[in-house]
């Protein structure tokens, strides 16, 4: 059966909402999430999520995300990989005040591919970290912040 | 019309136009547009008009630098060592047409170029000499709905009309976009030709409420590419929209629509053209600018020509790019009608086997208008021609835009701002179009329009910090300095009025800019807050009158121009760089 994509964002959204009522309420974070949200440096953040600071840099991470954000509060992102084993996804912003920005935990047998938006204060070097049997890959992009104007 | 009787139309053009009067010797003095077709299909593209429907003078640029892999490469060439580079020979009308060298003494003894009249006739004949408009196709790569007044008052209709009559096949946009969006979809509907684009998309909210698209599940918000066929040999066309509208120009304007360079998908279209329509060529119709399309040639596999537009590069001699997976030909067709670009291709069973490519400047006084196209521009000029011949003053200097950090008539709107808005500091857009008035002409309305007409004219004049000021600057100059051409968004820096600073574009990012100071020579202190008075904000609408009112004002209270002072600043760490002569 042929499904248009608005029939199809109108069933996501119900899935979501679902989804949303699944997740765990905030205050039964374990401590080790919150310390590793509430980083203001990068490697505070990596060693408090993923428990070391050194990763592979890998091109089976797919990220994609603007060159140039369109809106620096609202960029779209998103990381896939083929990879086997996956654990998690996980989102650094190095110069945000908290660059640990979003991580997804992947459940056996899920396909790894995750999207959301992210806000950047400024002008960034974006990571995805994909956690894939107990090693870390990562692929990085700069996202640039632009006061705009001016183009030809 | 056959070419024989085309070509007793160019005679007759040339014996009608200015033959050389002064001393200088030129080297030719008849442009040839007699191109004999090679191969199978004949592709001719023309890009970045700017809306300018009558003959106009246009100045090449004396900056236009390449840092890193780019230095000293096309079309990072300027003057002397274009013509080097080009092989074209000193004091020709192709060095008047390719190069700022000259100028003034070259513009008088050649006269105008482009005009849709005369752009007309040149079209058809090219046409006309390959049999018909069925063995050949018109591309145009956008930014035609803006950069005259008329465009402005029509909001691009006049040259939807202008278009429709040229023949136009193919195009893509930019400057399109600074139309409110339904317009721009109301000029799309009233196009006879194809608009392309492949990395334009719904945001995911807009395709939730239901926006229009070209392709809901793709969220395309126009068609992505298109088939043609010529001679029975299919070619696919690509549409790539300039990928930073929303952040070089107002994103009020077209909310719902996402932009970006898109290499990713582009990738995957190229390969699934390739799959499932077998086309004997695939083209892309890019706006992105010649960096970009450069580096694009070398990332994404499969596309046999990208014909560029956007940073107004006249390029004769296109370049050959090798990736992975073969070669891609960049070719850039320059601006404001001045040129169109000429591929013929050889077609065989179904695959590309040669090339040949010209690049013609369109000298207007060696081309018979064509009556038709003269008639529409006459009916769409009519009710304006008051307005858009005032003569608002008489220039003394040549004024002119194109350069990487400053033009005269850029220089004008800086001290018009200055003076009029009472500021100490002036800021105005590095834009690349604009047309050239010689000394001794009048400035009119029409020209103030040609370098100010967009849909956010809007001025202000507010206190900044020296801080803040910096910014701005060291933020442009990201964008055109960046050393990965995939960031760069094209435009030139921001012209500034009233202060002077150094420039190092090979530095860092943030630490391009060093020692601000105001005329008097006084330094720029970061904490210290400074008048300052400027035009085209992007994020809100700013306050105050339309800039060409500003400059209008200036201008009949001048009487006179004479630009003796130009804010251009010191460059630093650029050594020997053939992209610049100052």
């Amino acid at each position: 059966m042929a499904i248009s994509r608005r029939k199809f964002l109108n069933m996501l959204t119900v899935g979501s909402a679902a989804c949303l009522t699944l997740l765990t309420p905030i205050t039964a974070w374990s401590a080790w999430a919150s310390d590793a949200f509430n980083a203001t440096q990068s490697e505070d953040a990596y060693k408090n999520l993923l428990g070391a600071t050194e990763t592979i840099d890998s091109d089976e991470v797919k990220l994609k995300v603007p060159k140039i954000a369109e809106n620096g509060g609202a960029v779209p992102v998103s990381v896939k990989t083929s990879m086997k084993g996956v654990e998690s996804i996980s989102l650094f912003v190095k110069n945000n005040p908290q660059p640990l920005t979003a991580s997804f935990q992947i459940p056996a047998g899920t396909i790894a591919n995750v999207s959301t938006r992210i806000r950047l204060a400024q002008t960034s070097t974006v990571t995805a970290v994909i956690k894939a049997n107990g090693k870390l890959y990562s692929k990085s992009q700069e996202v640039k912040v632009t006061i705009g104007g001016c183009g030809g | 019309m056959n070419r024989r009787e085309f070509n007793q139309l160019l005679t007759a053009g040339a014996i009608a136009g200015i033959l050389p009067k002064t001393s200088l010797a030129f080297s030719s003095v008849k442009p040839n547009y007699d191109i004999p077709q090679k191969g199978n299909a004949r592709l001719l593209h023309i890009t970045d008009c700017h809306a300018q429907l009558k003959p106009i003078y246009f100045r090449e640029p004396n900056v236009n630098m390449g840092l890193n892999e780019a230095l000293g490469k096309t079309p990072h060439v300027v003057g002397d060592a274009f013509l080097k580079k080009n092989k074209l020979t000193k004091n020709s009308m192709e060095a008047h047409a390719f190069t700022y060298l000259n100028f003034n003494a070259a513009a008088k003894e050649y006269g105008k170029v482009g005009g849709f009249a005369h752009l007309s006739t040149l079209i058809k004949s090219l046409r006309a000499s390959v049999g018909d408009n069925d063995n050949s196709l018109l591309l145009d790569g956008g930014d035609t709905w803006q950069g005259s007044a008329t465009a402005y008052w029509t909001r691009g209709k006049d040259m939807v009309q202008a278009a429709n009559l040229l023949g136009v096949d193919v195009m893509t946009g930019h400057w399109e976009f600074t139309y409110q969006d339904e317009e721009v979809f109301s000029n799309v509907d009233d196009f006879n030709g194809e608009f392309l684009a492949q990395n334009i998309k719904l945001t995911e909210d807009a395709l939730f409420e239901g926006s229009r698209a070209h392709d809901e599940d793709t969220g395309h918000v126009f068609k992505p590419y298109t088939i043609k066929e010529i001679n029975g040999h299919r070619i696919a066309i690509i549409g790539q929209a300039f990928p930073y509208t929303p952040v070089a120009n107002p994103k009020r304007f077209i909310p719902d629509w996402s932009f970006g360079i898109q290499n990713e998908d582009l990738q995957e279209l190229v390969n699934d053209i390739k799959e499932n329509e077998k086309p004997a060529a695939i083209v892309v119709l890019s706006h992105n600018g010649m960096d970009v399309d450069l580096k694009l040639a070398s990332v994404v596999t499969g596309i046999d020509f990208i014909l560029g537009g956007h940073t107004h590069d006249g390029v004769p001699i296109p370049v050959t790019v090798k990736n992975s997976g073969g070669e891609t030909v960049v070719t850039n067709a320059g601006s404001n009608g001045k040129f169109v670009g000429v591929l013929d291709l050889n077609l065989t069973n179904g695959k590309l086997k040669g090339y040949e490519y010209h690049l013609l400047p369109v000298f207007s006084n060696f081309i018979k208008a064509d009556s038709e196209m003269a008639a529409l521009i006459d009916e769409i000029r009519k009710p304006h021609l008051e307005k858009l011949n005032e003569e608002l003053a008489v220039t003394e200097s040549l004024l002119y835009r194109r350069g990487n950090f400053n033009g005269t008539f850029d220089q004008l709107i800086c001290d018009a701002l200055r003076h009029e808005l009472n500021a100490e500091i002036s800021l105005s857009p590095g834009f690349r179009w604009g047309t050239t008035v010689l000394p001794g002409q009048a400035v009119t309305f029409e020209h103030v329009m040609d370098q100010t007409c967009i849909t956010y004219p809007e001025t202000y004049a507010r206190d900044m910090l020296g801080n803040e000021i910096k910014a701005i600057l060291e933020d442009v100059a990201d964008n055109l300095f960046h050393p990965d051409p995939f960031y760069q968004q094209g435009g030139d820096m921001v012209r500034v009025g009233g202060m002077n600073y150094i420039c190092d574009p090979t530095a860092l990012s943030g630490k391009r800019i060093s020692n601000m100071t105001l005329d008097n020579g006084k330094l720029i202190e970061a904490n210290k807050y400074y008048k300052v008075a400027g035009w085209a904000t992007v994020g809100s609408v700013a306050p105050g009158k339309p800039i060409w009112e500003v400059v209008s004002s200036y201008l009949r209270n001048q009487k006179t121009v004479n630009i003796t002072n130009i804010n251009s600043p010191k460059l630093r760490n650029l050594g020997n760089n053939p992209g610049i002569f100052l």
